[in-house]
């Protein structure tokens, strides 16, 4: 009787231990992209462009070629590697509150170029990094940092939907909304992060994958408890599924 | 016939591997490890499927799964 690995560490992710919290998703993620450039077998002409936010260290993770960027500017930098390098395979990860607050500007204009890149676009309705406060995507009646309260419409506004926003702009290819609250979903989520990598090797222009991610952190509660809530709450607000 | 290898030095103690696992072969081992945290451990004695959602949920790439596989078993 013979054991074969069927499961294990992917190559482009490193060996080591990251600094995010037990139970957070950028874990997942990571690893989901990592698996996604090897069987791509992409990892020699990819280049990552780490945000800030939690996953400002991605480049210590992820073994292939990363730049960093300043807050919310990633989708700019990488505007600027893939029209000077076309061959290289150029994707930005970015959070919430870089992609969707500091960063709307570059992420709309760039989706509207229909630029052809990828992005990964990391929602947990909340800022990681600096403490908890409420980010664009917090939903109504979440309490945060910000908002001990909860957040309330007529004075924070509502949910920013960035992907139905940008799934308007006709220069944009693929936009699909997934979760990691089930093995099942992870499974969906790497499905959704590979298509949008092929649309980038086929030349096919701007591809966004959002992924509903947990943050058991700030969102005060168990990692198993911040799972069902992706599933009870958050997936109302922000629907699955391909958006365009 | 499967097994899988639990990092224990990795594990962080989320146990979302707890959660899906379907035989319920996986549970909590009271010693600590380096970060001070409780990981998880394998239950040796139970019959492992293999399939592999334990690894696939896991945020810190701990699990590996082994599977009996045909192709070498001939």
């Amino acid at each position: 009787m013979v054991l074969r690995k069927i499961y294990g560490h992917p190559k482009s992710l490193r060996n080591v231990s990251t600094h995010y919290c037990a139970g957070c998703g950028h874990g997942i993620a990571h690893r989901l992209i990592a698996e996604v450039v090897d069987e791509l077998d992409i990892r020699e002409r990819t280049v990552a462009i780490a945000p800030v936010g939690c996953a400002v260290l991605a480049y210590d993770y992820w073994d292939f070629d990363c730049s960093e960027a300043a807050h919310g500017r990633a989708l700019a930098v990488a505007t600027g590697i893939k029209q000077v390098r076309p061959q290289n395979i150029v994707f930005t990860y970015q959070g919430d509150g870089d992609l969707a607050a500091i960063g709307t500007n570059e992420t709309i204009h760039t989706a509207n170029r229909g630029e052809n890149l990828t992005v990964v676009f990391i929602n947990n309705a909340v800022y990681g990094m600096t403490g908890g406060q409420m980010a664009p995507t917090t939903l109504l009646g979440q309490r945060t940092a910000t908002t001990p309260k909860g957040r309330e419409a007529r004075l924070q506004g509502y949910p920013l939907k960035i992907s139905e926003l940008l799934a308007q702009l006709p220069a944009v290819k693929y936009i699909e909304r997934v979760s990691l609250h089930s093995p099942q979903e992870v499974v969906k989520a790497k499905r959704a992060i590979k298509e949008a990598f092929k649309n980038q090797i086929n030349n096919e222009g701007f591809s966004l994958v959002e992924i509903l991610s947990p943050c058991p952190t700030y969102w005060q509660m168990s990692p198993s408890k911040a799972l069902d809530w992706i599933r009870e709450a958050m997936i109302k607000e922000f629907p699955l599924g391909r958006i365009k | 016939m499967a097994k899988i290898n639990i990092d224990r030095e990795r594990c962080k103690g989320c146990l979302f591997c707890i959660s899906f696992c379907p035989k319920g072969l996986i549970g909590i081992d009271k010693r600590l490890n380096r970060r001070g945290v409780e990981p998880v451990k394998f239950k040796e004695q139970g019959e492992c499927l293999g399939c592999a959602m334990c690894a696939i949920i896991c945020p810190d790439c701990c699990i590996e799964v082994y599977k009996n596989s045909q192709k070498f078993n001939v």
